[in-house]
């Protein structure tokens, strides 16, 4: 039996709609079976917490008396991009602050930045505005300061242009000395293996040929309201699957946007990444509608079935390489140790589960009490196998 | 019985001596040493618990601080800021004592503070900085 969109969004209308978080699923389809999980259960939520560098937020600053053409802006001490027009700006996730001490003494701890200034905004809390200009006829500021707050501020709207990875690497270090990455703390001689996935809760896992995921699909974002508005960048479905499908590189990515202003501290929180520099984490919740049996099996996926591919960030990931030392799964990533060249490592995550459950959770609850619908996609992303 | 942990300053003079030797033979005072730095032509830096009788003890800190060796109680302990924490998981791998780790299927990082030996690794691990020095 086949549903659509707009047939679900009637049952979620109704107070009828069946909704199972991802991790649900998985015993689902293994009791039941994808056909009859296809039948019995409507939308399935999944979820994701983790650092996503390519994030960042338009700000419209709203005019001083007299107008001004902001050329360079720093709020706490972290440029934005003022290279549009008078008032906006864009403020991305791993700039650092002007200050900072950088890596000269390495590993630089890179306490303040982008992503910091992102959760101080949703905080509402005070940010220090300095912004300079040239002066012109129609905007003659050349220099304005002032203390705001989001709430002062006419916009500001979260636009990440790659974000949900759907699938990532393991990052390990065979060389002798500690490394400092975005994936986190290496230690030598394969003192670590650390992962960032949400595994069977990740959003783009559970739906691998985003046969429902497109523009226009209306996701869980920051703790807000956020949309799927472009495949995110370096979007690649043609990367090598399972024989299920399941992406086993990192694959598929999401471009999204939501309004700041909406958004909770909680799911919007900076990040120091010793000795790479400042970053943030964005919560991301999508619900998958089950229109059909493969829809069904594809979210009825575990953390068994899904892996990833180990890399070596000393030397391998840096040069690029391209070798890659072998191959795990989620479940054994999250049993704690990985073998990886004959070798027990203990393993790490980037990525949280524990407040990607909550995501997926909260999006349950949201549309089991008709508060959320879903987003008929307009365009669907490329998929990889040649259709889209 | 008194026991306590210690922040120990060794003066550049005094790292060349068996002080904490002394400690253990003349006062018979165990102690667990936490971390250690001596580095040469630098000031050393010694955490340890110690423990033993209260008056040897008294007579150790004596000791030490006749020695040259600058005393101070390890007020210092770590805190999980609670609302910072993402549960994502960086630390469990970098704490050498397993006082941080991931509990069952849900992966909620748990911070057991009576295995925590203050080695502030977790510190800089920490993507959000929820692991603080408390003083």
């Amino acid at each position: 039996m086949n549903k659509t969109i707009s047939e679900i969004n009637e049952k979620i209308r109704s107070g009828n709609a069946v909704v199972v978080t991802a991790e649900e699923m998985v015993t689902v389809v293994k009791k039941s079976g994808a056909e009859e999980a296809a039948e019995k259960v409507d939308v399935v939520t999944t979820g994701t917490f983790g650092p996503m560098c390519s994030s960042g937020a338009f700000l419209n600053l709203g005019h001083p008396r007299p107008k001004m053409k902001m050329q360079k802006v720093f709020l706490n001490g972290v440029e934005a991009y003022a290279g549009l027009a008078a008032v906006d700006i864009y403020i991305g996730a791993t700039q650092v602050a002007e200050d900072d001490p950088l890596n000269r003494e390495k590993p630089g701890s890179f306490t303040y930045g982008g992503g910091h200034l992102l959760e101080d905004l949703v905080r509402k809390n005070k940010i220090h505005l300095e912004a300079t200009a040239y002066g012109t006829d129609c905007y003659p500021s050349k220099y304005y300061e002032a203390e705001i707050t989001l709430d002062d501020i006419p916009e500001a709207v979260m636009v990440n242009p790659r974000n949900a990875y759907q699938n990532y690497n393991c990052a390990v270090n065979t060389s002798e000395k500690t490394v400092y990455t975005y994936m986190g703390i290496l230690k030598g001689n394969l003192g670590n293996a650390n992962f960032c996935s949400a595994g069977q809760l990740s959003p783009l896992l559970n739906d691998p040929f985003f046969r429902t995921i497109g523009i226009g699909t209306r996701i869980f974002l920051g703790g807000a309201e956020g949309y799927v508005t472009w495949q995110g960048t370096q979007h690649k479905p043609g990367v090598e699957r399972n024989s299920k499908g399941f992406p086993l590189q990192p694959g598929g990515t999401l471009m999204v946007t939501g309004n700041l202003k909406e958004m909770s501290p909680e799911w919007v929180k900076g990040v120091s990444m010793t000795g790479y520099g400042p970053s943030l984490m964005v919560g991301i919740g999508v619900p998958i509608p089950v229109l059909d049996e493969e829809i069904a099996a594809f979210c009825g996926v575990s953390d068994s079935e899904l892996s990833c591919p180990v890399v070596d960030y000393s030397n391998d990931y840096p040069n690029s390489t391209g070798r890659v030392l072998g191959s795990v799964t989620y479940e054994e990533l999250k049993s704690g140790t990985v073998k990886i060249s004959d070798l027990e490592v203990p393993t790490g995550s980037l990525s949280s589960y524990y407040k990607a459950l909550e995501i997926a959770d909260i999006l349950k609850k949201q549309i089991l009490k008709g508060r959320f619908f879903l987003g008929e996609p307009q365009k669907y992303l490329p998929d990889g196998r040649g259709s889209r | 019985m008194k026991t306590k942990k210690i922040v120990l300053h060794f003066p550049r003079k005094c790292v060349n001596q068996p002080i904490v030797y002394r400690l253990i033979r003349d006062f018979n005072l165990r102690f667990n040493i936490l971390k250690a730095k001596i580095l040469p032509d630098e000031e050393g830096l010694m955490v340890m618990e110690l423990s033993g009788d209260e008056e040897e003890f008294d007579k150790g800190v004596k000791y030490l601080s006749d020695a040259g060796v600058t005393l101070e109680p390890l007020s210092k302990d770590i805190k999980r800021d609670e609302e910072k924490c993402t549960h994502c998981g960086a630390c469990i791998v970098i704490c050498p004592t397993e006082a941080l780790y991931a509990e069952g299927s849900e992966r909620k990082i748990i911070f057991d503070s009576d295995k925590c030996i203050a080695c502030e690794l977790c510190i800089s691990a920490c993507p959000t900085r929820a692991m603080v020095l408390d003083f």
